[in-house]
């Protein structure tokens, strides 16, 4: 079903834009898009594959980072009160107005832009995480009180098992903040940065109006976010199938 | 074995859980805590427990305090562990395997046969069974149980008594059983005590003059069961008369 409203949609643009005439630098067709696309596919998919795998693993370090954190806070009172504020304080920080520091500080271009998307993508998880660590059901707290159980094992027997769902519930959408924070911070970098991203080339392609390369990026763009949120729903679905009813 | 002197709870609410409660335990006592709900029999049991503190009066053990098993009303199992991995808790919680253990208490619950099922594949009643091994699984010489065949249908909950008794017989120790059903009380318990609400205190109590070697079935068949169940019944209505 979703195909079929896509390709209609599609459809529907491209009869607007032929029958009202509007040029190609303001909006182009969907055909002169993938016309633009497969006049420069290994350059728009060298991009694209660049800027994934500044989201790749600016996601898996928001993980180790997120869930680091949000289980020592969990645990100890002192590193909450240490850490949580400036959890907060890095959520609200629009990364556009730190990025152009971040550049400046860490140097080596790939790893400035993984920083900036980390901090884009980091909160979600962590917060989730952290939420979820205090989810067991005062019962399951009083049996593990009872039987003494100490903090490091009502972590690893009750606490982190039972935030498993919320973690992968705030995984989707640091998947597609990573994402996003990828873009922003190459925007950012423009061309002091890697020069190689799906941002640059949307850059590159405006400068040079070459409108229908540029939305052929945007496109790569979206259903590069379609899919991560997609691939993470279906890890989502798998693990709490197995965490539920087992194997 | 125990002993609460003049034991008050009351909570930030204002509400008086438990009022002046004195009650002594013995070391093979089969106790009902018998009570409408919202008569304190739970948080007197989370005393007991050591889960909570009295605002006054004080909860006193004969020596140190014996191992403890805890069954709550709801089962409170690990949904992600096996049968088998749930009954282990209190070992795992302690830093031992417990494997051996745990096998021996699933097979005298009737659970032989299921330690890789998960909670959601189980029953209500086989849930509880679960709870139950887990209780036993320390040989506990304390056993403390809040209102555990509450949720379940007759028939199970018909079983899970006559299994109980089978256990405690065998086992010997202490039991200490919250329930707001007479019946419950007057088949399981050989002490009724009976509570009434706002505040919780103890009003009477009775003890059965069922034999303990009775089996399991013809015991609620008796008519000393019967007349107990009819005793019970008045001293609530005399309690409430007043």
């Amino acid at each position: 079903m979703p195909a079929l409203f896509a390709i209609l949609f599609l459809a529907l643009w491209e009869a607007v834009v032929r029958w009202f005439a509007v040029p190609a630098y303001i909006v182009p067709g969907p055909l002169a898009i993938g016309a633009a696309f497969a006049a420069a596919p290994g350059l728009l998919l060298g991009s694209l594959a660049s800027t994934l795998l500044v989201t790749a693993v600016a996601l898996i370090a928001s993980c180790l980072l997120g869930v680091t954190m949000a289980a020592l806070i969990a645990v100890s009172r002192w590193v909450r009160a240490a850490i949580l504020p400036w959890a907060i304080v890095l959520q609200v920080t629009p990364i556009v107005a730190i990025a152009p520091l971040i550049i400046v500080w860490v140097g080596d271009p790939f790893v400035s832009l993984v920083v900036c998307a980390t901090i884009v993508a980091f909160f979600p998880v962590f917060s989730n995480t952290l939420t979820g660590l205090g989810a067991a059901s005062p019962e399951l707290r009083d049996l593990f009180r009872l039987y003494g159980a100490g903090a490091w094992r009502s972590l690893v027997l009750l606490r982190l098992p039972t935030a498993l769902p919320y973690f992968l519930a705030g995984l989707r959408v640091s998947g597609g903040l990573a994402l996003v924070g990828a873009v922003v911070a190459e925007f950012v970098a423009g061309s002091g940065g890697v020069a190689s991203g799906l941002a640059y080339r949307i850059l590159e392609a405006g400068y040079r109006l070459q409108i229908p390369r540029m939305f052929a990026a945007l496109v790569l763009l979206s259903l590069a976010g379609l899919v991560i949120n997609e691939a993470l729903g279906a890890l989502e679905g798998w693990a709490l199938r197995r965490y539920g009813a087992g194997s | 074995m125990l002993r609460l002197d003049h034991v008050s709870r009351r909570f930030a609410t204002g509400t008086v859980a438990l009022e002046d409660v004195t009650l002594g335990l013995g070391a093979n006592d089969f106790i009902a805590l018998l009570g409408p709900s919202g008569c304190g029999k739970s948080t007197l049991l989370r005393l007991i427990a050591g889960l909570d503190k009295p605002d006054s009066g004080i909860v006193a053990w004969e020596g140190a305090p014996p191992p403890l098993g805890v069954v709550f009303q709801d089962p409170t199992l690990l949904p992600w562990a096996s049968a088998l991995d749930n009954v282990r808790l209190p070992f795992r919680l302690r830093g031992h395997d417990g494997r051996l253990e745990a096998r021996a208490a699933l097979e005298r619950v009737g659970l032989a046969g299921f330690e890789a099922a998960r909670p959601r594949q189980l029953s209500g009643g086989m849930r509880m069974r679960v709870a139950l091994a887990r209780a036993l699984v320390t040989a506990p010489r304390l056993l403390l149980l809040d209102e555990p065949f509450a949720a379940l249908d007759e028939f199970t909950r018909h079983g899970l008594q006559g299994d109980l008794r089978r256990l405690w017989r065998a086992d010997g120790g202490s039991v200490v059983f919250v329930t707001h059903s007479i019946y419950e009380a007057a088949y399981l318990a050989h002490r009724i005590v009976i509570m009434s609400a706002r505040p919780g205190r103890i009003i009477a109590e009775i003890n059965s003059p069922l034999p303990d070697h009775d089996d399991a079935e013809e015991r609620r068949l008796s008519p000393a069961y019967a007349e107990l169940v009819g005793e019970i019944t008045r001293a609530l209505r005399t309690a409430h008369a007043d």
